[in-house]
């Protein structure tokens, strides 16, 4: 039975559970009149449903996670040692040619003879794992069931077993975040030493080129003498930084006067149309914009170019720059115009109140005042900036050559994350495995920008309240 | 009122010299200079808010006006004639009650197989000599074939199918036109361009001038670009339905996923948990998750997902994996932030009353919180519905020619598709076609922020 079916079962379970739940309890207390009951009938019922499903969702989790590796285990032990010798080729192979034949997938070549059997020994085996499990969760899911049933009672506290059992999953849920740091993390990390196996850290960290060649997994070591590539990281770190910075200079200035504009000059009316406005470019998906750069924004900067005796490349770090700059506007305006609302209004009032004028006050006093959470906002920028992908894998050329020329085409980290893993991955070759290497790069570089930011804005807030 | 004077007698300083002291006298001298730079400063801002709206604007027109075209696409109006002749096929088979069901499957690939023989591409070119009795000629053969987009022929054999009746009978149909054709009636080529940079023969745009002329071939809204899969090999017939299905089923995992888990995971942070150090860290952590780049969370889902768990490439599901752990963070703050607004006087009038904790939270404080968990809830989804990066990662950007069945079926969405549309070498026709897609997702994910702002404009409570 697919594990589909066995969850729909269970819910039905939980229904009848449910309701036998509630009628006995109705009864206990017709019995029991003298004795109040803890609990709301409905609590009884929901009780003796949780009892009934939940150990048997657990054996359930539990033997879809374990059995697979088992019945390969067993089939594994019962192949002729003989036939894996003359093959020569790894368990791994074996096995995945033997659970397609088991599922009537179809294998490359004719299938040997002891291969159909161990195939037919597998099927066997899942079905009999099949019928097992059906059979155990439907006993556990009765012992459950008879066993809350039974316990119904009068000072039985049925409403505190859920409230506990709600908590517990509530709980559950919120280490999920942390869950998913770890998984990152940890991914991350393994195949990063993987990686490094390979090539010396040093050459990935110093190295002044990048051209990772194709993928060698499969050719002896050595046998291709230099198709090992080289992985250096400072072409692809000094073309994220370039464009990074270009998004900034154009993001900066334009983000903080819109923000000071909205906050202290506009009229609420203006502000209220406008600000949503410009928020709606934090909406529009990367890909636009990266769509955006590649068809009018990049041969524009190249015939401006032109007609001003420069050569700008179509694609180039100016032009996913002054792109991505346009994306972080809102980022940067929105989080710097919070922050000018946040400032006192008695050191604008003081500093008006000395005859200083509006835009004086702006200038020494409120911005002074909000100058860390103004650097946090542009810190959160920056990081979104550099762990940005779409704009620089259309936009930005594609060229990962250790340049200062803003014309040029570059290529940054993300790009070649992007450019080393699609189609089909190979996680034992050094071509995908810098991908890890390059995203755990990443993450480094924004965890610490955004940590700071954080903290600066936390300080700045406190300051205030 | 000092400022008042003071810019009085800036202008009577001749008059009235004696009266200003020494300090009175520098700040009147700087007084214009000083004026010049408030108005210089205010003019800035303004200058910086209207640029920032032109881009909005330039963005916006820009894609329209390439992309609205795009919805309409040149279909040419042909009578064809299902000539029995053409269509030898037997009917289409039905399972016997004596049959079992591999014997049937057996019958009916033979029977597809002998639909698959037909030439039904015949039949379309019987219908464009009647139109233009020269594509008849053994020199124009090439040409004929090149008028109506290749995967046509599959719509003419599913009319067969789907009404068997119609053979024999002169049907009048309307066709895309090769997608060069549709390049060149709307004039995203070069009309001047020598004969071998073109993509149609001369032939070729000497008919279609004739066609068009005649009304025979016209610009049709297409609905091909919402009922198709991608195709290769007829560009012109390639859509969005596979992506959309594709984004439909990993927002599905998104809305069933993290959404509920955010929920709770923000119902457990906000209400119950107490402040220690765990909680301090779940804290931090789900504010530095929101900020980790997407492309990172790809990576995640091509080497956990993909490499550990074994699920299959390219999959909806797998996508929606990802998407949810880059959602949840957003939706955890949004749902906290809307639980911390909620007055406490309504919490201690409930455990006041002797409701539980676990009451007060969920009959109380969860009702009054649902628009505001909504909102966060869609303007999360939303967010998902555009992200592109993660899902290259995991092998979403091959090509699919088919709508996915299910969410375990290769798929792409609509964001790669429209990555996949901009790299593709015909260029002409699908910097157009890109843009409507551009224009379909960017529809989408309005009407999803604008029912947030609807939902939070009605149920919003001032407390």
């Amino acid at each position: 039975m697919s594990n589909f079916s066995l969850i729909v079962l269970l819910l039905a379970l939980m229904a009848i559970g449910y309701q036998l739940g509630m009628v006995r309890s109705r009864k206990v207390a017709t019995v029991n009149p003298q004795q109040k009951m803890h609990s709301r009938p409905h609590h009884y019922g929901m009780m003796v449903g949780l009892w009934a499903v939940i150990p048997a969702f657990f054996i359930l989790v539990l033997w879809t996670l374990l059995s697979p590796g088992v019945i390969n285990g067993m089939v594994a032990a019962q192949l002729p040692a003989e036939a894996l010798a003359a093959e020569g080729l790894t368990a791994d192979v074996i096995m995945r040619r033997i659970s397609n034949l088991a599922t009537n997938f179809g294998v490359v070549a004719e299938a040997e003879q002891w291969e159909l059997a161990a195939a037919a020994y597998m099927q066997q085996l899942q079905t009999s794992s099949a019928l097992l499990l059906t059979g155990l969760m439907a006993a556990i899911a009765a012992a459950g069931l008879f066993f809350s049933f039974k316990r119904i009672q009068p000072h039985l506290r049925a409403r505190h077993q859920i409230e506990r059992t709600v908590k517990a999953v509530l709980i559950i849920c919120s280490t999920v975040a942390i869950l998913t740091t770890i998984g990152i993390v940890l991914s991350m990390v393994g195949e990063t030493i993987k990686f490094f196996s390979f090539i010396p850290p040093a050459d990935f960290f110093l190295g002044t080129t990048w051209n990772p060649r194709f993928s060698t997994t499969g050719v002896a070591e050595g046998s291709l003498t230099g198709s090992q590539g080289s992985f250096g990281l400072l072409p692809l770190l000094s073309g994220t930084m370039m464009i990074a910075g270009i998004a900034l200079l154009v993001a900066i200035p334009l983000g903080l006067m819109v923000a000071i504009y909205l906050a202290e000059y506009a009229p609420a009316s203006f502000r209220a149309t406008a600000k949503p406005i410009i928020e709606v470019l934090a909406g529009i998906p990367t890909i636009v914009y990266g769509f955006f750069a590649l068809v009018t924004v990049g041969p524009f900067l190249a015939d401006f170019g032109a007609s001003i005796g420069l050569t700008i490349r179509a694609t180039s770090a100016l032009t996913a720059g002054v792109v991505m700059g346009i994306m972080i506007v809102p980022f940067i305006s929105s989080l710097s115009d919070d922050i000018i609302t946040q400032v006192p209004k008695a050191l604008r009032d003081a500093s008006l109140g000395l005859g200083a004028t509006k835009s004086e006050t702006i200038r020494k006093v409120v911005l002074p005042a909000a100058l860390p959470g103004i650097v946090g906002a542009v810190l959160l920028a920056a990081s979104r900036a550099i762990g940005e992908t779409m704009i620089v894998v259309l936009a930005a050329g594609n060229s990962p050559t250790l340049t200062a020329n803003p014309f040029e085409a570059v290529s940054t980290i993300t790009v070649s994350i992007v450019n080393q893993l699609t189609g089909d991955n190979d996680f034992a070759s050094p071509q995908t495995l810098v991908a890890f290497a390059l995203g755990l790069t990443l993450f480094v570089i924004t965890l610490l920008l955004n940590i700071v930011a954080l903290v600066v804005v936390r300080k700045y807030r406190e300051q205030y309240e | 009122m000092t400022d008042n004077k003071l810019s009085s007698t800036d202008k009577d300083v001749a008059v009235e010299p004696v009266l200003l002291s020494k300090t009175q006298q520098q700040v009147a001298a700087s007084l214009a200079r000083r004026h010049r730079q408030e108005k210089l400063f205010k003019g800035v801002g303004l200058g910086a808010v209207i640029i920032s709206l032109t881009l909005v604007a330039i963005l916006f027109v820009n894609i329209f006006a390439k992309g609205v075209p795009a919805f309409w696409q040149a279909h040419i109006t042909l009578d064809i004639y299902f000539d029995p002749e053409v269509i030898s096929i037997s009917e289409k088979p039905v399972q016997g009650a004596d049959e079992t069901d591999n014997e049937f499957r057996q019958r009916f690939i033979e029977w597809q197989t002998e639909v698959g023989m037909v030439n039904f591409n015949r039949l379309i070119l019987d219908g464009l000599n009647k139109v233009i009795p020269e594509a008849q000629e053994r020199q124009y053969r090439r040409d004929a074939a090149r008028i109506v987009t290749s995967g046509e022929r599959y719509a003419v054999r599913d009319m067969v199918i789907e009404n068997p009746e119609i053979i024999g009978q002169t049907k009048t149909v309307n066709l895309l036109t090769d997608a060069n054709i549709d390049v060149w009636l709307k004039g995203n080529i070069d009309r001047s361009l020598p004969d071998s940079q073109q993509q149609l023969s001369p032939k070729v745009r000497e008919w279609v001038e004739m066609l068009s002329a005649q009304g025979i071939i016209e610009n049709r809204f297409s609905f091909a670009l919402f009922m198709n899969p991608d195709s290769r090999s007829s560009p012109a017939s390639a859509g969005l339905a596979g992506a959309f299905v594709g984004s439909l089923y990993m927002m599905l995992v998104v809305i069933f996923l993290a959404v509920p888990m955010g929920v709770a995971a923000a119902i457990y942070l906000e209400e119950f948990a107490p402040k220690n150090k765990f909680t301090d860290l779940v804290e931090v952590n789900i504010n530095n998750l929101a900020a980790v780049p997407s492309i990172v969370f790809g990576l995640l889902g091509a080497s956990v997902f993909i490499g550990w768990f074994k699920l299959p490439m390219s999959a909806p599901i797998v996508g929606g994996l990802v998407l949810s752990l880059m959602t949840l963070p957003t939706v955890i703050i949004a749902t906290r932030s809307t639980l911390k607004a909620i007055p406490p006087s309504i919490r201690q009038a409930a455990l006041g009353l002797g409701a539980s904790k676990m009451q007060a939270v969920f009959h109380h404080v969860l009702p009054l919180a649902i628009p505001g968990i909504l909102t966060g809830a869609i303007i999360g989804v939303a967010q998902a519905l555009g992200e592109t990066a993660p899902l290259l990662l995991i092998g979403m950007k091959s090509f699919v020619a088919q709508i996915p069945a299910g969410p375990f079926e290769q798929s792409t969405a609509l964001p790669v598709q429209i990555y996949l549309w901009q790299g593709n070498e015909l260029r002409n026709f699908f910097e157009a076609r890109t843009s409507a897609a551009i224009i379909v997702l960017l529809a989408l994910m309005l009407t999803l922020n604008g029912l947030a702002i609807w939902l939070r404009k009605k149920y919003e409570k001032r407390w």
